[in-house]
């Protein structure tokens, strides 16, 4: 059977699941309960300066999207980082840590953006026995009105500015979680880098409003009358969180840099994908929130299921996908498929033959009796009826062999020509 | 003495009345939002929906549900009742295993269709049940038009007719209207009078002069209706019940039984048979013979002379009856009734469609038995044509003579089913549009949508 044991920068843990900073790991008894349920790891939600505590609005502090059957597709958030005082909080992750030395537990940290602050909040947590540092750059709302998590988190003179204060006054690994609302994620993960980090972790939520009170006209969540952006998270963002990861693995000044993968985790699947794009571990937030802890078990059953399947180690999957991560310019362009419906399968709901007939090529026709058929010589390979088709596998895109005529362009299929090579490409005709 | 399901003979009061009222409550019950959003979110707005296709008012089916789901039930049933104006009852009585439920491709997918008819109803009740009425009527066209029969034809067609401009006079010969929604539907599908609510709630589009107590052939003539209005829709359904050609004193007509639970305001009062035959293969025989059962008849058994896959019941309905208790004999012909019950003779299909008697024979007890062989057109006035005993009409419902036309279960084809009655009203309405006014044929389109 598989070993999932991890070791992320130096720290170990029974599996590669984390949950992250966030509402879930904000006091003892969810982080007893989060490793009673079976998570490798908890990065304790985000501590702040010493002082009077943060306070929170106490009207909802969350939004929602939802899908078919209101599965929560995405949630937005505007709580703060944590409401209670900091000594209480080292209190507990020392006691927590005590009875479960197995486990990673990190601290999540946000001061303002002076050495002073960090030096001092370090000293603070030092012997709390906890396993590491996150750095909060991320969190779009509240805090980045007074300087910190994602305003820090935009400037990469800022962020190598501070992950050096931070790797100069404390021995511990410290990993540097970026926000995804800039421009190019390469940079702020290049900054941390040469700040000393030891890994960055990413995404931290997308500035968002996730919907607008048709009644009141202000956005949710709403509290009195008004609204604010807030972060959004959950399945919705694992296209964004992926992408970025990814970006970070294949960049040549970044390429080797650990990084812990967040956005959206919320089966093995999701995870396995994380880690294949460069992820030493995954950290979990809104699927726990939606579903509880529990769901780990099923985190950690698929992904030693999916490696036992292939006879592959945990390591062997970390960035087996990113030497495939390249540009559109380097895909083959004499690479040829072609759409085919499973006759046997298919339903006649006729979905695929809206979408393509309306939005796409016009290359599905409708025979006699309901019969979706693909007409070849239209079919550009587009993928959109695969995709809203509602039955697995009905429609599936056919490669065609070496040589094979593509019925729409005459062409045969089969070799090696990008757009490097294209001769439409004016760069190559100027050669 | 207190009567029980064992006594003897046709008795009332076989159950006490808790039971009763137990027994004839909804039998679908309606859905509430959850359940409605669960089941809005099962369809897959297919393209060009077999759905659609398979119901014969062609309601906008995927985009009812897509409203249903976006949280506008509202839209969602002017959807509907802009194609059926009959939408709430039809989506109680529809045999939706027949038509649409039965062609969405949930059932290929998966062998469960979208509950199509419970989310038809969950649409139509806010509105039908609704204070006030949606649709607006056109400008006043001066047209007087009859409509003989205050069914789902008759009132389909007039309703339509009203809301083009024209004023529509309906005569019927019952005390009340509604037709068989109010008179032939099993109780337990259409409760707390909810017929009479939708046809109060039809006519509050005006423009309709109910006229009741009037029948074709006694109080009025086909001659002088055609006389003193523009056009007459004949939508009379099926007046005439076939006979057993069986002579049993205990036999009742079963449309006549359904009918008599349907006005009873006390179904204690009602005498039923301890051992109860229907005689019958169609939803009439199962309307009745349920019911039979859910008064406390004590056996309750349904006699078709034909094979299984010809009871023109549908699954669904059988189903219904076998798991009320009502057993189902097929290929069984009455031949006689006495004091000992029915002697049924049994019989064959045969490879050509023909039937074979057996000459082997059984007799069930019957101290009550239940007709439900089918109905015939009855009262037809002279110059009419027909066609297998019913009204022949060609194109939307017009029949042999100029200005008068037919729908619903007295005109030849369609299969006699509300939802087919309530299409055929409403195209022979465009049609005697287009015809009084002239100019180009409009299409089939729907009355203006909420004022």
């Amino acid at each position: 059977m598989a070993d999932l044991r991890s070791n992320f920068v130096g720290i170990r843990s029974p599996n590669p699941f984390w949950l992250a900073s966030a509402p879930p790991t904000d006091k003892e008894v969810n982080v007893r309960r989060a490793f009673q349920a079976g998570w490798g790891g908890v990065v304790w939600k985000t501590l702040g300066l010493d002082g009077p505590p943060i306070v929170n609005v106490n009207g909802p502090r969350y939004g929602v999207v939802h899908g078919a059957d209101r599965r929560v597709l995405g949630l937005n958030n505007i709580e703060l980082i944590t409401d209670r005082p900091l000594q209480v909080n080292l209190d507990e992750i020392k006691a927590v840590k005590r009875d479960y030395p197995d486990r990673a537990l990190l601290i999540s940290l946000m001061v303002p953006c002076d050495e002073e602050s960090w030096k001092s909040i370090l000293s603070r947590i030092e012997d709390t026995g906890a396993d590491g540092v996150e750095l909060n750059f991320g969190c779009p709302h509240g805090m980045a009105e007074r300087g910190m998590g994602s305003a820090v988190g935009q400037v990469p003179e800022y962020i190598e500015m501070v992950t050096r204060w931070v790797k100069q006054h404390s021995r511990m690994p410290c990993i540097v979680k970026l926000t995804p609302n800039i421009a190019d994620i390469r940079k702020p993960a290049e900054a941390a880098r040469r700040g000393g980090a030891d890994a960055v972790s990413l995404i931290n939520t997308v500035n968002s409003i996730t919907s607008v009170d048709l009644d009141l006209f202000a956005p949710q969540p709403t509290i009195d009358g008004k609204g604010t952006h807030g972060g959004y998270c959950g399945p919705a963002v694992k296209p964004i969180a992926l992408n970025m990861v990814a970006e970070i693995a294949r960049n040549p000044e970044t390429r080797g840099l650990p990084i812990s993968g967040i956005g959206g985790v919320t089966t093995w699947r999701d995870a396995a994908e994380f880690m294949a794009l460069g992820a030493g571990n995954v950290q979990v937030c809104t699927a726990a929130m939606t579903y509880g802890f529990k769901i780990v078990q099923e985190l950690i059953s698929g992904l030693r299921d999916y490696l036992d399947g292939r006879d592959m180690a945990l390591t062997d999957l970390i960035g087996r996908a990113v030497p495939n991560v390249t540009d559109w310019q380097y895909l083959n362009l004499n690479y040829v498929t072609k759409a085919v419906i499973d006759q046997e399968k298919c339903i006649s709901c006729g979905r695929c033959y809206a979408a393509c007939e309306d939005t796409s090529h016009q290359a599905i026709a409708i025979d006699p009796g309901r019969v979706f058929r693909v007409k070849e010589e239209e079919c550009v390979a587009c993928n959109l009826c695969v995709d809203v088709c509602p039955v697995e596998d009905c429609i599936t895109m056919r490669e065609l062999a070496p040589g094979e005529i593509d019925a729409r362009t005459g062409l045969p299929a089969g070799g090696h020509r990008d757009w490097t090579q294209h001769p439409n490409n004016p760069m190559v005709a100027a050669e | 003495m207190t009567a029980t399901p064992m006594t003897p003979g046709v008795v009332p009061g076989r159950l006490p009345p808790d039971a009763l009222a137990a027994n004839f409550c909804d039998v679908a019950p309606p859905l509430d939002d959850h359940e409605a959003h669960v089941a809005a979110d099962r369809c897959y707005f297919c393209y060009d929906a077999p759905c659609i296709t398979a119901c014969p008012t062609g309601i906008d089916i995927p985009l009812f549900i897509r409203q249903i789901a976006n949280g506008t039930p509202d839209a969602a049933g002017m959807t509907i009742l802009h194609s059926n104006i009959f939408g709430g009852m039809c989506a109680r009585v529809c045999p939706t295993e027949n038509l649409c439920e039965g062609a969405c491709v949930r059932m290929e997918a998966e062998g469960k269709p979208v509950e199509i008819g419970a989310l038809q109803r969950y649409a139509t009740d806010g509105i039908v049940l609704a204070e006030g009425h949606p649709f607006k009527r056109g400008p006043a066209t001066g047209k007087r038009i009859a409509v003989v029969g205050a069914g789902p034809a008759g009132l389909s067609c007039a309703h339509r007719l009203a809301a083009k401009g024209h004023d529509v006079v309906v005569y019927d010969a019952r005390p009340k209207p509604g037709g068989l929604n109010e008179y032939g539907i099993a109780s337990y599908k259409a409760v707390d009078g909810f017929a009479a609510a939708e046809v109060d709630w039809l006519l509050g589009i005006g423009g309709i002069e109910l006229r009741l107590g009037q029948r074709l052939g006694e109080q009025i003539t086909l001659a002088q209706l055609h006389a003193d209005h523009d056009a007459v829709f004949l939508g009379m359904g099926l007046a005439g019940v076939n006979a057993l050609g069986v002579d049993a004193a205990n036999q009742r007509d079963a449309v006549d039984f359904i009918a008599a639970l349907r006005q009873s305001d006390d179904l204690a009062a009602l005498p039923v048979g301890r051992d109860v035959v229907v005689i019958g293969g169609g939803m009439t025989a199962v309307d009745a013979a349920v019911q039979a059962r859910l008064l406390g008849a004590q056996n309750v058994t349904i006699a078709y002379r034909r094979g299984q896959d010809r009871m023109s019941a549908s699954v669904h309905e059988q189903d219904h009856a076998v798991t009320s208790g009502v057993r189902i004999v097929t290929n069984a012909a009455p031949l006689a009734a006495g004091p000992d019950g029915v002697t049924l003779g049994y019989t064959a299909d045969l490879p050509d469609g023909g039937m074979l008697n057996t000459g082997e024979r059984v007799t069930i007890p019957a101290d009550m038995i239940l007709t439900a062989i089918g109905q015939r057109l009855e009262g037809v006035p002279d110059g009419i044509a027909l066609a297998a005993g019913k009204i022949a009409v060609t194109g939307p419902g017009r029949t042999s003579v100029a200005g008068v036309w037919a729908g619903g279960d007295c005109a030849a084809g369609g299969d006699d089913l509300t939802v087919t009655a309530v299409a055929e009203g409403r195209d022979a309405a465009e049609d005697i549009h287009a015809h009084l006014m002239g100019g180009a044929v409009a299409p089939v389109d729907a009355p203006d949508m909420r004022g």
